[in-house]
């Protein structure tokens, strides 16, 4: 008898899992645990929310995680300025309507000291108005673990990225002193100084990331949706135009049906051609993708590469 | 129930052709970009190479793209309509142990590399028995380079028996053969003219079919709580205490009974709790919040399981323990030990034997292990672990140990 209800559950479980339990939910409860692994081992963990569709999935992740309870961290974006204003306005929305403690933190000096990519170079600016100011953040709030929505697709140098990466005192990643990571064990041991930044999208690939934005239907910038925008083309890629501080002596703006595929800074990502005005249809674009989305930040190419950013305590 | 994700690790001497196979899996299946793919050929022309060289789109950190060697576990992506896969990628040279250990704990299936000029070397066996060490049953022996032995069947079939004689040593595990030229494409995703003797499916095929039958779910109920959830008071939930946790293995009902360890504490299920509404029952791998007939002292570290065949609660057990770190092991150390989520301090306090892992050969007596050394060791702990034998769970079977300096020094397999 006993027995008999055994064998039967046991079909039971086989059959509704392999019904029901599709890859995305197998990286939705990876995820989950991973934050709950993160609440759990640090004292002031923080969400750094860069307004993009990484961010906006983890962030749903995150409130499935500690459902019914509140986020049980704030969420930190590092406004370098130049960023769209549509993200701005979606930031302070969703987060209002969601009731996240938002914190916004900018490198105000070298804003005022008029930082641009057009003036210092790409990886120069960068590295004052993302990655120092993150670095600045994350010590004035003493935060101990940062978690960001990098996936290890992304990019040759993110294949080998840990879960739980370690940052020394200085915020600097050392490929020799990453831990093993074995099942599920994360760990999150730490000395005073050092950080850890938390992945919990690791497994996730583009792809993944928009079903499951379709599947969820989970709030986006509309940047990510096509539409008729003004663009300049440089060097192969289609760079926002409706500021003209961001152009270059010549170039002429043109009108081009365009979605962003990535959202960084105006003068920093390019747009991608493409007429993909729903969910479904940029999900159907991504699964025939054939460039990868990095290639239209700017900051990944040239001399200074994704590898150095991360030594110096960029994501 | 894994059906629909496959992870796998790789596994192969150095040269044996597994970049140049990864590579091609990814750019035959779109799990590399076209930039991805100029960038690597641009590569190859620097370098004086011609077209595209598949191996180079693998290659990761810089500081190894120059040495041409791969130093740690690389994670690669690819998806076909039936799969999505993950590629535990672990590089072949001397340190191979430790990197070995560290991809399959996380996968399912081992894709082992052979050189068909060299047929079953030392190293084949290594990796093969550190694999299913690590509790993988299912492997996929690639006999690569077969263009350079002129697609013959009969080399072919003798490598297999070789494998085939040796594997069986280790048993309950599944192996498939294949015959295959990464550098030629006989075979991965396609079909191969020059050798129309093989009617067997070809790599893709296997990656795609093979069912893990991930046994998680049959197995019996785990739930380590990860944390305890006490939102504030709202009109749904005014007085909410609930468990955070990813079931480890089997399935749990609303009104099942259950124990709590180590207190050994009994139970019900009153709810399953998530944000896409309640749950009658919830399977291995879900992520999930449970709520208990009784307010017990419960908290992270502690294990929900069903009341009969229970874990096992330990303050002593055997285990087979893989040494990673570049400092050795000192016996009655104080280290750090975590299993499932619970964190204890734990000794060494002895050494059964090493593992030779080229003869298979017991070594002792030994008194210490260095890096990549592997062998059975005796651990005692100051707080109980609620644990199963690894070759039973492998959710509640596996550890690590850390040192005083915070590094992940080893990991282990509990054998009790
Ligand atoms: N003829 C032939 N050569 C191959 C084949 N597969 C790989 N090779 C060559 O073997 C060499 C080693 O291949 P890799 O893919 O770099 O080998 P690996 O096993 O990844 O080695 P590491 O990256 O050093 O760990 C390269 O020159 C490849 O072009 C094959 O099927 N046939």
């Amino acid at each position: 008898m006993v027995v008999g209800i055994e064998l039967e559950r046991v079909w039971l479980a086989f059959t509704t899992m392999t019904h029901d339990w599709t890859h995305l939910r197998e990286l939705e409860s990876e995820s989950i645990y991973i934050l709950r692994e993160t609440v759990a081992q640090f004292r002031n963990p923080v969400l750094l929310y860069s307004v993009g569709k990484d961010s906006s999935v983890l962030v749903h992740l995150a409130r499935k995680a500690f459902y019914p309870g509140p986020l049980p961290f704030p969420l930190l974006h590092v406004d370098t300025g130049y960023k769209f204003k549509e993200m701005l306005e979606f930031r302070d929305r969703f987060t209002k309507q969601i009731g996240a403690r938002l914190i916004v933190h900018r490198n105000e000096d070298s804003i005022a000291a008029g930082a641009h990519p057009l003036k210092l170079g790409v990886a120069r600016c960068c590295g004052q108005l993302k990655t120092a100011a993150l670095l600045h953040a994350l010590d004035k709030y003493q935060f101990d673990a940062a978690i960001g929505g990098a996936r290890r697709e992304e990019e040759r140098s993110r294949a080998k990225e840990r879960v739980f990466s370690l940052r020394d005192a200085f915020g600097q990643w050392d490929p020799r002193r990453q831990r093993p990571e074995l099942w599920s064990l994360y760990s999150g041991a730490i000395h005073e100084g050092e950080t850890i930044r938390v992945f919990p999208l690791s497994n996730w690939t583009e792809r993944d990331i928009w079903q499951y934005i379709v599947q969820e239907n989970i709030p986006v910038v509309p940047l990510y949706y096509a539409q008729e925008r003004l663009v300049v083309r440089r060097n192969g890629t289609l760079i926002p135009a409706d500021d003209s501080m961001h152009l270059k002596d010549g170039e002429v703006p043109e009108k081009v049906w365009v979605r962003y595929r990535t959202l960084g800074c105006v003068p920093c990502t390019g747009a991608v051609e493409s007429r993909a005005t729903t969910l479904e249809e940029i999900a159907e674009e991504t699964g025939v993708a054939k460039i990868s989305e990095r290639s239209t930040r700017i900051i990944d190419h040239g001399a200074n590469t994704m590898e150095d950013k991360k030594r110096e305590g960029y994501f | 129930m894994s059906s629909n994700v496959l992870r796998f690790t790789t596994a192969g001497n150095v040269d044996d052709g597994k970049s140049t196979l990864i590579g091609r899996l990814l750019v035959e299946t779109q799990g590399a970009f076209e930039d991805q793919i100029e960038g690597a050929k641009r590569e190859n022309e620097r370098r004086g190479g011609k077209g595209i060289d598949f191996s180079l789109l693998t290659d990761g950190l810089r500081a190894e793209r120059e040495q041409g060697i791969t130093i740690d576990v690389a994670y690669r992506y690819f998806a076909t309509p039936k799969r999505k896969f993950i590629i535990a990628d672990a590089p072949g040279h001397e340190q191979y142990t430790r990197n070995l250990v560290t991809s399959a704990s996380t996968s399912d299936l081992a894709v082992i590399l052979i050189d068909a000029r060299n047929g079953v070397v030392t190293q084949s066996r290594r990796h093969a028995f550190i694999a299913h060490l690590l509790g993988i049953r299912h492997f996929i022996v690639a006999i690569n380079k077969m263009d350079l032995v002129d697609y013959r069947r009969e080399r072919y079939e003798e490598i297999r028996n070789d494998f085939m004689n040796f594997i069986d040593r280790l048993g309950g595990a599944a192996i498939y053969c294949v015959p295959i030229s990464a550098l030629e494409g006989d075979l991965v995703t396609e079909r191969s003219a020059r050798m129309a003797w093989y009617t067997g499916p070809k790599l893709l095929e296997l990656l795609e079919s093979i069912e893990v039958d991930d046994q998680q779910h049959k197995l019996h109920f785990r739930f380590p709580v990860q944390l305890v959830s006490r939102p504030p008071a709202s009109a749904e939930f005014p007085d909410f205490r609930g468990y955070m946790g990813r079931v480890a293995s089997g399935s749990i009902r609303v009104g099942d009974h259950v124990v709590v360890l180590p207190s050994r504490a009994r139970t019900t299920i009153t709810g399953i709790v998530t944000q896409d509404g309640p749950l009658q029952e919830a399977f291995a791998r879900q992520a999930v919040t449970l709520t208990l007939a009784d307010d017990l002292d419960v908290g992270r570290g502690d294990m929900i399981s069903c009341e009969p065949q229970p874990p096992q609660v330990r303050t002593e057990f055997e285990a087979t323990l893989c040494w990673m770190s570049e400092r050795k092991l000192h016996l009655n150390h104080r280290y750090v030990l975590r299993h499932t989520t619970k964190t204890v301090r734990a000794i060494i306090n002895e050494i059964d034997y090493r593992l030779n892992v080229n003869t298979l050969e017991r070594e002792s007596p030994v008194t210490e292990f260095q890096t990549n050394d592997i062998g059975q060791v005796r651990i005692k702990t100051l707080q109980p672990v609620v644990c199963d034998p690894y070759s039973v769970n492998r959710q509640t079977g596996g550890f690590i140990i850390i040192d005083e300096n915070d590094d992940t020094v080893a990991a282990g397999t509990i054998t009790l």
